[in-house]
């Protein structure tokens, strides 16, 4: 390794690795003297019932989220690049008008469109809420599901399959789902850290999820505030290596990898 | 296939639950956006909202915000290059790319609120290297050199690189990938320095990546809203910000002025995009 490539990736290293390292040590900090060590503050988190119920509550958004996806997108994917691959570029160009159309912007319209909606989806993060974050969550989605159907033969498939008798939803679930698990998979895992670190739509349209109650706890105390940043980087984390671990299984590939939940 | 129009018009019919979907969550909220930011409270046609924007204070936010989007996105760009070229050249040891790329989509990925927080916990005026640099070295970051403080403009800027330089190793590294060996191996045998190939070689061609990348990362910045709301409560003053603030309550009493400024962020984007096609376009004319 030469010199100079040595010395880049040092200082990398410090730059991402010296704020976790110290959130933890901050984290330990004890509230009376201010000095190591107590774990008083993961004690504090644990036993508080926001946490578990905010964390279950963006938990629950993400199955469903997820749920919607891929119920939305895999039939449109699986039909347009069956029969009508002239809608392709098209889906990929709706897939990246959300990198125009930021959460900020986006939660400005959403509310101002359906202030006057049912309760039951105005009020709910289960409506609105999630609706906003299928919509985050499409461009990834779409692309990793993509990159999975051009993998493999969807006509063959499809003919083999319905040529033995079987209907287009029995197609669908049993020979084209197993074939693109894997693209699905990452898709979703992409969406659960989405939904777990999204701030903006949360906060201004006013529900309380895992990263409301993160903010919310740093308004009261930073050491429990820095316990909560390394749960939420350790969901983070786990989604993604379990994104890169089916994308490894894949057999290499671009797996798409950016979600963003700024 | 050949029987004809009737067929064709409905072979897309099975796609129209996806499009009824994005048109219900996607366009009408943009398109509601474009519309309220053209309206008074009394619900005629006006420009003024839109004007206003160039008044201030938003006509800071919007320099400000463009600013901030700016800087890290340039920043992020060549730090970022450089790590990433780095980790992938010959006689860097493989692991060191792979820890890299699952490392930067972790990082790229986590942002918002407990990003400030953990930046807040290392180099706040309480934390844990700013103690250690006050303490054991005498060497007060705030108040002497580099005059340091998370919750200024800079200090928005050093924590939004977190995630700007790692968004950027994901992006480049393919492209550094496609900077073919043989490539670096002809030039150097008819006697180029590495400077010359870098010069006439390998910055030519990843130049459109590197301007992809660079668009890519400024929307990126200019997006953000958590990790700046959790730091700076307002000192800064950006465009996400201040709409942000008339959300929570009680800045403005015309709602169209919140929806013109959503409306002017849009436009600021999609003139970024409109860029990033024809970037992303010629830059993969060299993959392969």
């Amino acid at each position: 390794m030469s010199a100079s490539a040595f010395v880049w990736l040092v200082l990398a290293g410090l730059y991402f690795l010296v704020p976790l390292v110290a959130t933890f040590f901050f984290s330990i900090r004890s509230v009376q003297t201010n000095k190591c060590c107590s774990f008083a503050a993961y004690t504090a988190v644990v036993h508080n019932g926001d946490f578990w119920h905010t964390l279950r509550v963006s938990f629950v958004l993400a199955l469903e989220v997820i749920v919607i996806c891929l119920v939305l997108i895999v039939p449109t994917v699986y039909w347009v690049h069956l029969k009508v691959p002239k809608l392709r570029p098209v889906i990929g160009f709706l897939a990246l008008i959300p990198f125009v159309v930021p959460p900020i912007v986006m939660v400005v319209g959403l509310l101002k469109v359906y202030r006057g909606a049912p309760s039951w989806f105005y009020d709910r993060p289960s409506g609105i809420l999630a609706a906003a974050y299928v919509i985050l969550a499409f461009p990834y989605m779409f692309f990793s599901l993509d990159a999975g159907f051009r993998a493999i033969d969807v006509h063959t498939l499809t003919e083999a399959s319905q040529s033995l008798g079987a209907s287009w939803p029995r197609t669908l679930v049993k020979v084209i789902l197993p074939n693109i698990r894997a693209a699905a998979l990452a898709g979703s895992f992409l969406a659960l850290a989405i939904v777990m670190g999204e701030f903006t739509i949360a906060n201004l349209a006013q529900f309380h999820t895992f990263p409301i109650f993160i903010q919310f706890v740093g308004e009261s105390d930073p050491y429990q505030a820095s316990a909560v940043t390394l749960v939420s980087f350790g969901i983070t984390w786990l989604a993604m290596s379990s994104l890169l671990f089916i994308g490894r299984k894949r057999g290499g590939g671009a797996t798409t990898q950016i979600a963003g939940a700024r | 296939m050949a029987s004809g129009r009737r067929r064709l018009s409905l072979a897309w019919l099975p796609t129209l639950p996806f499009f009824v979907y994005a048109f219900l969550f996607l366009f009408l909220p943009a398109g509601s956006i474009i519309i309220g930011a053209f309206k008074d409270v009394d619900g005629g046609w006006t420009t003024s909202n839109v004007t206003t924007l160039f008044d201030q204070p938003y006509r800071r936010a919007y320099i400000e915000s463009i600013e901030v989007s700016a800087t890290t996105a340039v920043l992020g760009a060549l730090l970022g290059l450089a790590i990433a070229y780095a980790a992938v050249r010959e006689h860097t040891p493989r692991w060191i790319r792979s820890v890299l790329t699952t490392f930067s989509g972790v990082a790229a990925n986590f942002g918002g609120i407990p990003l400030a927080f953990a930046f807040i916990a290392t180099v706040g005026t309480l934390g844990v290297v700013t103690t250690f640099l006050r303490n054991q070295l005498h060497w007060d970051i705030g108040a002497s050199w580099p005059h340091f403080s998370l919750f200024t403009k800079n200090g928005v800027e050093f924590v939004y690189l977190y995630f700007q330089i790692p968004l950027m190793i994901l992006v480049i590294a393919p492209a550094i990938d496609g900077l073919r060996r043989e490539w670096r191996e002809a030039s150097s045998n008819l006697g180029a320095s590495s400077f010359q190939f870098w010069r006439y070689v390998g910055v030519p061609v990843l130049m459109p990546s590197i301007l992809g990348a660079v668009i890519l990362l400024f929307g990126n910045a200019f997006a953000a809203y958590a990790t700046a709301y959790a730091l700076t409560s307002g000192v800064v003053p950006l465009v996400p910000l201040l709409i942000g603030a008339y959300y929570q309550g009680n800045v403005l009493d015309n709602p169209h002025l919140a929806q013109a400024m959503a409306f002017g962020m849009f436009v600021v984007l999609a003139v970024m995009m409109l860029l990033y096609i024809p970037l992303q376009r010629r830059s993969q004319r060299w993959a392969k």
